[in-house]
């Protein structure tokens, strides 16, 4: 017998006030409400978090690692990005 | 997450161009992510072994929760549930990491029931008495600690990731067996006795827990080749039994191996022969519990069909009512 499959959903936590949510793992649950269930029991059972986001996985976009050159290599001849490009006077002190 | 979209690629292991720099991506201690390629052995290896470790955290619940009713205090009864449910929380960290890989959790959970995956040879022990409680937390879960901590640097990103958490759940569940062994050491005659007893009885299936000899092991050279693995078995081992003798001298108790000793030259201890036979058949089916733990895993998973379905049937229900409004 096949079972019918039980949707995935992506786990966050954020593990203190002032950061941000992130990603610690899945689960797989019926609807939401029983996706943060299960997120709660599997992922914070000591104490890991003050908040859970559950985000259905089929939600999710994401870049193709076999196109990450194309995609972000752009950025690595840009080093005027970076503070430490531009010359300025010793003297000035912490700029 | 990563399941959506992923196409296996067919290769023919060996003829890819590919595969050279994916080895060098490895040799360089990359982590290889869910969407990068990899050889379709690499895969495969790792379906494997993921979907072995995630069962033996699931199987490796009953053993102990066969206990938990009757643990001898509050206190004991609360760490025991407390660390049988992180066993059923591993095991679906794990089965998550597995399912990176292109195999859905049904089918994991088809092949364990099938009987045609595997999981620890270790679980198809009984727990007699409520002192292999305590040789369980000690001996088996140090085994899997020391087998376990290398898997932290596991050249697969989701595994690995998913070990450094089991990894710092697990220090509680070695230190709670031992407490316990260490009170029934230090009790009545009878209580030290069941301590020994329990002791007498999970040594040599322990040392089974690191796998066939080097000489014999069918799987290591590849994983070792893609930092799978980065200890032999033999090595493991080793290390184990350096580590838990002194710790069974400590409060009174002795191993159930007569040939064991201390060589001064190298620093290690030195063991007798272990019975490979005993652990293959095991792992053909034929220990002490297969077939009660497969009956009791089965059973668990048709008690609950009719809650899946519902909530699934509710979901879906919900959802029209939803879109309908």
């Amino acid at each position: 017998m096949t079972e019918a499959p039980m949707p995935l959903w992506e786990v966050f936590i954020r593990s203190r006030a002032g950061l941000a949510h992130r990603h610690v793992g899945s689960v797989h649950a019926p609807d939401a409400a029983m996706a943060l269930q299960s997120a709660r029991d599997v992922y914070t059972r000591r104490g890991e978090g003050l908040s859970l986001w559950v985000v259905p996985s089929a939600a999710i976009t994401a870049s193709d690692p076999a196109e990450k050159d194309m995609m972000f290599e752009p950025t690595a001849s840009k080093i005027y990005r970076h503070p430490s490009f531009y010359d300025v006077p010793d003297d000035v002190g912490h700029m | 997450m990563y399941t959506q979209g992923l196409t296996p690629q067919a290769s023919e292991d060996g003829n890819d161009p590919r595969e050279a720099a994916f080895q060098a991506r490895i040799d360089a201690e990359d982590r290889i992510e869910p969407n990068d390629w990899m050889p379709d052995s690499y895969r495969r290896t790792l379906i494997r072994q993921i979907g072995q470790h995630a069962h033996s955290e699931i199987v490796g619940m009953l053993p102990e929760g066969n206990w938990i009713t009757r643990a001898p205090s509050l206190r004991r009864k609360a760490a025991l549930l407390a660390k049988v449910q992180d066993e059923g929380g591993h095991g679906l960290y794990l089965y998550a990491a597995a399912e990176t890989l292109g195999i859905s959790r049904e089918e994991m959970v088809e092949q364990l029931l099938a009987g045609k995956a595997r999981y620890s040879s270790i679980f198809n022990y009984p727990t007699l008495t409520w002192a292999d409680i305590g040789a369980i937390g000690w001996l088996v879960d140090g085994a899997a600690i020391m087998n376990q901590i290398p898997l932290c640097r596991c050249s697969y990103g989701p595994y690995a990731r998913a070990m450094i958490r089991i990894c710092k759940e697990e220090s509680f569940h070695q230190r709670q067996g031992y407490e316990i062994m260490c009170a029934l050491a230090r009790g009545t005659p009878a209580q030290k006795d069941m301590a020994q007893d329990a002791l007498n009885r999970w040594w040599w299936p322990c040392l089974m827990m690191f796998g066939p000899p080097d000489s014999e092991s069918q799987h290591s050279d590849a994983s070792m080749r893609w930092k799978i693995k980065r200890f032999t078995n033999d090595g493991l081992r080793q290390k184990f039994v350096d580590a838990t003798v002194p710790q069974a001298h400590l409060i009174g108790l002795s191993m159930p191996d007569p040939d064991l000793r201390f060589n001064e030259a190298t620093g290690h201890w030195e063991f007798g022969a272990i019975d490979w036979a005993e652990f293959r058949r095991v792992l053909a089916g034929d220990g002490p519990c297969n077939r009660e733990r497969l009956a009791a895993r089965r059973a668990a998973h048709a008690d609950g069909t009719w809650v899946r379905e519902a909530a699934l049937a509710h979901a879906a229900k919900r959802r029209a009512r939803r879109e309908a409004a």
